[in-house]
C-alpha cells in the first residue's frame, strides 16, 4: 500500500488542514511505512488489558486507576459486558444500518438461557453435563461454557425468528418493531412463571443460584492451579480475564466480519438498499445474518452477566439498556470498532462515576435534586448534542463521515487519484 | 383448470412465495381464534362485554388524541416523534398542578424554581359545580398551550437543523428528547404517582344489568369528539390545513409554490402538541393519577394505534386508537392485565407484517 492509496488521503479532508489532521496524516504515514505496527499495537493493547490487575488495580498506577478513577474489578467487568453488547449492536446498527431499539431482548434471552440450562430452576429434572458445582444439585446443569455457546445459538435463532417477518420493513418501522420485541420478551419472562401452568422463568422473583464458570478439578490440576475449579464472587480476576477474552474474540470477529464478503454486503445494504439488491446482494439473507450475529454477542454477554450477578430478574432488562447500548454505539462512532469501544468505556464510566461527581453541581445553585436520578435525561442530552453537533460520533468510520458531511462533490468522481475514498471498502483501522 | 395451455406458460402467473402463504395462514388462524374467543365471551356475559367495550372506547379516544399527534408529524416529515408520549405526560402533570395547586406552572427546574402563575383553579371533589367547570376548562386550555409550546420548541431546537440528515439522526434525537422530557417531569413532580381529586361528575347515565355508563366516561368522549371535528375542519378547510396537506405530499414542490414549509411544519407540531395536551388533561382528570414514566408506554401504544389505522391518515389514527383501546380492554377484561403490553406490541408487529399500510391505508410523502 503506497502513500497515495492509503485510506483517507489528505485530499479527502478538504481544505481543513488543522494541526489535528496533519498529525493524523503523519501518523497514518508512519503506520503504512512501518508494517510491524499492524501487529505490535494490538498486541500491546492486549497485554496491557490482561495485565491491568497488576498495574492498574494494585501496583504502581493503582492510585490513578483504582483509587482515582475508581476502575475496580466490578467496573471492569461491567465495562467489558457493555463493550461486548455495543460491539454486537454495532454489527446490526453500524454495519448493516438497521436501527435496533430492542437489543436488550437478546441480552435477556442469553441470561435466561443460563437460567434454564445452568440453575436449579427446573428442580424436578436431574441433568448434568461437565458442570463444576461442588455438589450434585437438582435441575439442569450443563457446563458453563456449553451454556454460553447455547445462549449464542438460542439468540441467533431468536434473531432469525424475529427478523424473518420484520426485516423487510422500512427503517423506522423496523425500529419500532424491534422496540416492540424489546418490550415483549422481558414481558414474557416477567409473566413466565405461569404459562399454561408451567413455571418457565420464575416470574418477577427471578432466577437465582446460577452456575458459575469453572474448569473442573482435572484442568485445574493439569495447569497447576492456574485455571480455577470454579469462579467465586470473592476472587474477581478470573471473571475479568474470561470476559476480556470474550471481548477480544468479539473484536476479532467484528474486524474479520467487516472485511469479509458479508461485511461488504452489509455496508452496501446500509448505503443503498436498492443499488445493493440490483448488484446481486440478497437483501433478506444479508440482513438476517447481521441480526443473528448481533444477537449472538448479546446472548454471550447475557449469560456471563447473569452468572456474575448470580441472579436474573426481569426488571434488569428494560428499554433503558437498549438505549444505553445504542448511545454507546452512536456516541462512539457507528461502524467503527474503536469508536464503539471508546463509547462503551466512556459511558460506563460516566454512568458509574461521572454522574456521582456531578451531584454537587445543583447544590451550588441552591437546587436540591439527585443527578444520578436523572441520568437518562443526561443521556438524552448527550444524544441530542451528539446528533446536532457531530452525528458521526467521536471516532467516526470513514464512510459514515463522508455520508453525513458529503465532502465529496461531483467533480471528485472524475479525479482518478481521489477515487479510493469512495471505493475503498476497508475503513481506517 | 390444468390445461396444457396454462401449464405451458407458468411464468405469467404471479405465485406467492411459500413463506408468505405460511405467514398468511398463521395470521388467519390467529384472527379466527381471536374472533371465536370474543364472540364466546360476548355470548357468555353480554353485560360485562358491553361494559368492557365502553371502557375500551373511552380509553381508545384518549389514545386517538395522542395517536393523532404521531400521525400528523409522521405524515409530514416521516419522523417517529418519540418525545410525543412524554409531552403528553407533561400535559398530565400540568393538569395535576392546575387542579391541586391552582397554578399554571413552568418547570424551569426543580420545585424551588417552578414559575407558577395563579389561576384560582384549585378544586377538590367537594367544590362547587361552577368552580369545577372553570377548572376543567382551564386544565384543557393551559395543558394544550403548554404542550404546544414544548412540541414546537422541540421541533425548532432538535428536528429542524437535522432535516437533511439521514432519517436515523432525527429519530435518535427524538429518543434523546423523550428522555429529557421524562426527567423534566421527574424533577418537576418527583418519582411517585401524582394523584388528583376526582372533579368530573360521577353520576350514572344508564345501566343495563351489571353494566353501567357514567358521566365521567361520557365527558371523555364529549371532549374528544369536538376536538376531532375542529382538527378535521382545520386540516380540510383552512389555508393552513391546505399548506399542511401540500407539504405532506411534497415538501420541495410546496415550497416552490410559495408555502412557508418551516412554518407549516411548526404548525403541525403545534397541532400535535395541543392534542397531546388535551389528551393529557383528559387522562389526568379521568384516571385520577399520573406518573413521570407514563408517557413512554402510552406513547408507544398510541403510536401503535397510529400505525394500526394507517400512519399519516387522520381518520385512521382515530379508528386505530379506538381499536387499540378495545384490544386493551378485552385483554384486561377477559384475560389477564399483565399480558397487555405483549398483546399490544404483538398487534403492532402483526400489522406491520401483514398490512404495513394499516387499516385505512397510509398517507406519507411520496417518492421517499
Amino acid at each position: 500500500m503506497s502513500d497515495e492509496v492509503s485510506p483517507q488521503a489528505p485530499k479527502a479532508e478538504g481544505p481543513r488542514t488543522s494541526a489535528v489532521s496533519s498529525w493524523r496524516s503523519s501518523w497514518r504515514r508512519f503506520r503504512t511505512e512501518h508494517q510491524w505496527t499492524r501487529w505490535a499495537i494490538p498486541l500491546a493493547i492486549v497485554v496491557l488489558a490482561f495485565s491491568y490487575p497488576w498495574w492498574g488495580l494494585e501496583g504502581p498506577l493503582s492510585f490513578v486507576f483504582n483509587d482515582g478513577l475508581g476502575i475496580d474489578n466490578d467496573t471492569l467487568f461491567n465495562m467489558s459486558i457493555y463493550v461486548m453488547l455495543a460491539l454486537g449492536l454495532n454489527v446490526v446498527v453500524g454495519y448493516a444500518g438497521l436501527l435496533d431499539l430492542g437489543y436488550v431482548a437478546f441480552f435477556a434471552l442469553g441470561a435466561y438461557t443460563l437460567g434454564w440450562f445452568g440453575s436449579g430452576l427446573f428442580s424436578t429434572r436431574d441433568i448434568h453435563f461437565l458442570d463444576t458445582n461442588a455438589a450434585r444439585l437438582p435441575g439442569i446443569h450443563l457446563s458453563f461454557w456449553v451454556v454460553v455457546l447455547l445462549a449464542g445459538a438460542v439468540c441467533a435463532f431468536a434473531g432469525v425468528l424475529i427478523g424473518w417477518p420484520t426485516l423487510r420493513l422500512r427503517g423506522d418501522y423496523l425500529a419500532i418493531v424491534t422496540l416492540g420485541f424489546g418490550e415483549i420478551i422481558p414481558d414474557i419472562f416477567r409473566n413466565g412463571d405461569d404459562i399454561a401452568g408451567h413455571n418457565l422463568t420464575n416470574g418477577v422473583r427471578g432466577v437465582t443460584q446460577l452456575d458459575r464458570p469453572g474448569f473442573g478439578e482435572a484442568l485445574n490440576g493439569a495447569t497447576g492451579g492456574i485455571l480455577p475449579v470454579r469462579y467465586t464472587s470473592l476472587e474477581l480476576r478470573p471473571w475479568y480475564f474470561t470476559v476480556l477474552t470474550m471481548v477480544l474474540i468479539t473484536i476479532f470477529v467484528n474486524l474479520r466480519l467487516r472485511d469479509s464478503k458479508m461485511g461488504r454486503a452489509w455496508i452496501a445494504v446500509r448505503e443503498d438498499e436498492i443499488a445493493a439488491s440490483a448488484m446481486g446482494v440478497p437483501l433478506m439473507r444479508t440482513k438476517l445474518w447481521a441480526y443473528a450475529i448481533g444477537a449472538i454477542f448479546g446472548g454471550f454477554a447475557g449469560a456471563v452477566y447473569g452468572s456474575f450477578i448470580n441472579g436474573i430478574f426481569p426488571v434488569s432488562f428494560s428499554f433503558q439498556i437498549s438505549v444505553i447500548v445504542l448511545v454507546m454505539v452512536i456516541v462512539g462512532g457507528m461502524g467503527n470498532i474503536w469508536g464503539v469501544i471508546l463509547g462503551a468505556i466512556a459511558l460506563t464510566m460516566m454512568n458509574r462515576y461521572g454522574l456521582r461527581e456531578l451531584n454537587g453541581v445543583p447544590d451550588k445553585f441552591g437546587l436540591d435534586f439527585d443527578v444520578t436520578s436523572i441520568s437518562f435525561g443526561i443521556f438524552g442530552f448527550f444524544l441530542l448534542a451528539m446528533m446536532v453537533l457531530r452525528p458521526e460520533g467521536f471516532i467516526p468510520s470513514g464512510r459514515r463521515k463522508l455520508e453525513l458531511h458529503g465532502e465529496i462533490d461531483e467533480t471528485d468522481h472524475l479525479g482518478a487519484e481521489s477515487d479510493h475514498t469512495l471505493y475503498d471498502v476497508r475503513e481506517e483501522r | 383448470m390444468a390445461t396444457a395451455e396454462t401449464a405451458s406458460r407458468p411464468a405469467l402467473e404471479r405465485r406467492l412465495p411459500i413463506s408468505q402463504i405460511v405467514l398468511w395462514a398463521v395470521g388467519l388462524v390467529l384472527a379466527a381464534l381471536i374472533g371465536y374467543w370474543l364472540i364466546k365471551n360476548a355470548i357468555d356475559s353480554p353485560d360485562r362485554f358491553l361494559e368492557v367495550t365502553l371502557i375500551g372506547v373511552t380509553n381508545g379516544s384518549i389514545y386517538a388524541l395522542v395517536a393523532l399527534g404521531y400521525t400528523l408529524v409522521y405524515g409530514i416529515i416521516e419522523l417517529i416523534n418519540f418525545a410525543h408520549g412524554d409531552n403528553f405526560m407533561l400535559g398530565t402533570f400540568q393538569t395535576n398542578g392546575i387542579v391541586n395547586d391552582g397554578t399554571f406552572q413552568i418547570p424551569f427546574f426543580p420545585t424551588s424554581f417552578v414559575l407558577a402563575i395563579p389561576l384560582g383553579t384549585a378544586a377538590t371533589a367537594g367544590s362547587s359545580a361552577g368552580q369545577k367547570i372553570y377548572t376543567i376548562f382551564m386544565c384543557l386550555l393551559f395543558s394544550m398551550l403548554f404542550c404546544m409550546v414544548i412540541n414546537v420548541s422541540i421541533e425548532r431546537i432538535g428536528y429542524k437543523p437535522l432535516r437533511n440528515q439521514p432519517r436515523l439522526v432525527p429519530l435518535i434525537t427524538a429518543i434523546g428528547f423523550s428522555f429529557i422530557l421524562q426527567d423534566v417531569g421527574l424533577i418537576w413532580k418527583g418519582a411517585g404517582p401524582q394523584p388528583l381529586p376526582n372533579i368530573l361528575p360521577t353520576g350514572t347515565i344508564f345501566s343495563w344489568r351489571a353494566a353501567s355508563y357514567a358521566w365521567d366516561d361520557f365527558i371523555v368522549i364529549a371532549v374528544t369528539i369536538p376536538l376531532l371535528i375542529a382538527l378535521t375542519y382545520l386540516v380540510r378547510r383552512t389555508r393552513s390545513g391546505k399548506a399542511m396537506r401540500a407539504t405532506a405530499q411534497d415538501m420541495d414542490a410546496s415550497s416552490m409554490m410559495g408555502i412557508n414549509v418551516d412554518r407549516t411544519i411548526s404548525f403541525t407540531f403545534a397541532l400535535g402538541g395541543a392534542l397531546a395536551g388535551a389528551a393529557g388533561a383528559i387522562y389526568a382528570l379521568y384516571i385520577g393519577t399520573t406518573k413521570f414514566d407514563l408517557g413512554f408506554r402510552l406513547g408507544l401504544f398510541a403510536f401503535t394505534a397510529a400505525v394500526l389505522g394507517g400512519i399519516g391518515n387522520l381518520s385512521g389514527a382515530v379508528l386505530g386508537g379506538v381499536v387499540l383501546g378495545l384490544i386493551q380492554a378485552y385483554t384486561e377484561g377477559f384475560w389477564d392485565a399483565r399480558w397487555t403490553t405483549t398483546v399490544v406490541f404483538s398487534v403492532l408487529i402483526a400489522i406491520l407484517v401483514f398490512r404495513p399500510s394499516g387499516l385505512l391505508g397510509e398517507q406519507v410523502p411520496e417518492g421517499q
